[in-house]
């Protein structure tokens, strides 16, 4: 197989793959949308998720050494008070990604 | 009235800051596997998924076989089966829509689908199609300027992906003003913090698929005392 052969064959191979990952639940709940158990999970899951997402996105965090996570920490921390202030999502999450880039930018906390 | 479009797009701008610095970030490593520019953002247009894309990198310079690549983006993805669990009752469209919706369900769509609206009295559905268009759009976007523009970019973007956790922490703050239960935040945070420490690397597969099982016990000791 030649080198551009290859590389489309592998694209194809990992369109359908992630494909079939999120397709999945749809055929296999097909016609089940308004089964009691699946309607409690589209209640509670997605704020579980979004939890776990938050987690995730600091998975590389290291408390034990410097900085100690203490950029994300702050920025976050900025995001969530502005929000419960003013509830601007906008404006929660630019303030915080501006304060998290010139923190890791100029090292301003470490 | 805002339409349909504008309201998506204001929504889906945090994501387009995390996705055009994380695809520039792909097309610059992509970039190194000596193949023309425009396969990086073919790539984001036909595989569409972030880690997934930056771990074919390795797999294409080790010139892996097509079962392996298959295996490790399935294992890699698998957490996307239980997005599509959560989302029956909202994707109402029908058809190529329908798989379009599916085919772009990133862990940042999935989010904005269920913490935000479509404007008063326009279609739901309209409103899913532009934000999973749009966040695509903006992923393609930063493949391609990777790839092409690489390393000559002078604007520094170290950081500006911040924007996608600051958007979970505000879209789980809307879920908390919606739901007001704190039960799926504590379950999740407890089994979140179980798998960072136990399954780094499968850590969202891990934590989601526990979190689904204590809902799910919750629900059935609920209906059994009832």
């Amino acid at each position: 197989m030649s080198q551009t052969g290859y590389l489309l064959a592998v694209f194809l191979v990992m369109m359908i793959a992630t494909f079939i990952t999120r397709l999945i639940p749809f055929v296999a709940f097909r016609n089940k949308s308004d089964h009691p158990l699946l309607m409690y999970l589209g209640r509670y899951m997605p704020p579980a998720i979004m939890t776990l997402l938050v987690l995730y996105s600091l998975k590389s965090l290291d408390f034990t050494q410097t900085p100690y996570g203490v950029n994300e920490l702050l920025a976050l921390l900025l995001t969530t008070l502005l929000h419960l202030w003013r509830g601007n999502a906008l404006l929660s999450i630019f303030s915080g990604t501006l304060l998290y880039m010139a923190a890791v930018q100029f090292g301003w906390f470490i | 009235m805002p339409s349909t479009m504008s309201a998506a797009f204001r929504a889906s701008i945090p994501v387009m800051f995390g996705y055009v610095p994380l695809g520039m970030a792909f097309g610059i490593l992509f970039q190194n596997l000596g193949y023309e520019w425009f396969y990086a953002p073919l790539m984001g247009l036909t595989v569409y998924a972030g880690a997934a894309q930056f771990m074919a990198v390795g797999l294409l310079a080790a010139q892996a076989s097509l079962f392996e690549v298959a295996v490790s983006t399935f294992i890699l993805n698998s957490r996307h089966m239980f997005f599509g669990v959560s989302l029956l009752g909202r994707y109402r469209a029908k058809g190529l829509k329908k798989l379009y919706l599916i085919f772009g369900l990133t862990d940042e769509t999935y989010s904005l689908i269920t913490s935000t609206h479509a404007p008063e009295g326009h279609d739901e559905q309209d409103y899913y199609l532009a934000l999973t268009a749009l966040n695509q759009s903006y992923w393609v976007t930063g493949c391609a300027l990777g790839a092409l523009f690489g390393a000559n970019v002078e604007f520094d973007t170290t950081g500006m992906d911040f924007a996608l956790t600051a958007l979970f922490m505000v879209l789980m703050i809307e879920q908390w003003k919606k739901l007001r239960e704190p039960y799926p935040f504590v379950v999740a945070l407890i089994c979140g913090l179980v798998a960072l420490l136990l399954f780094k690397e499968q850590m969202l597969l891990v934590s989601i698929a526990l979190s689904i099982t204590l809902l799910l016990f919750r629900n059935r000791t609920t209906q059994v005392m009832s």
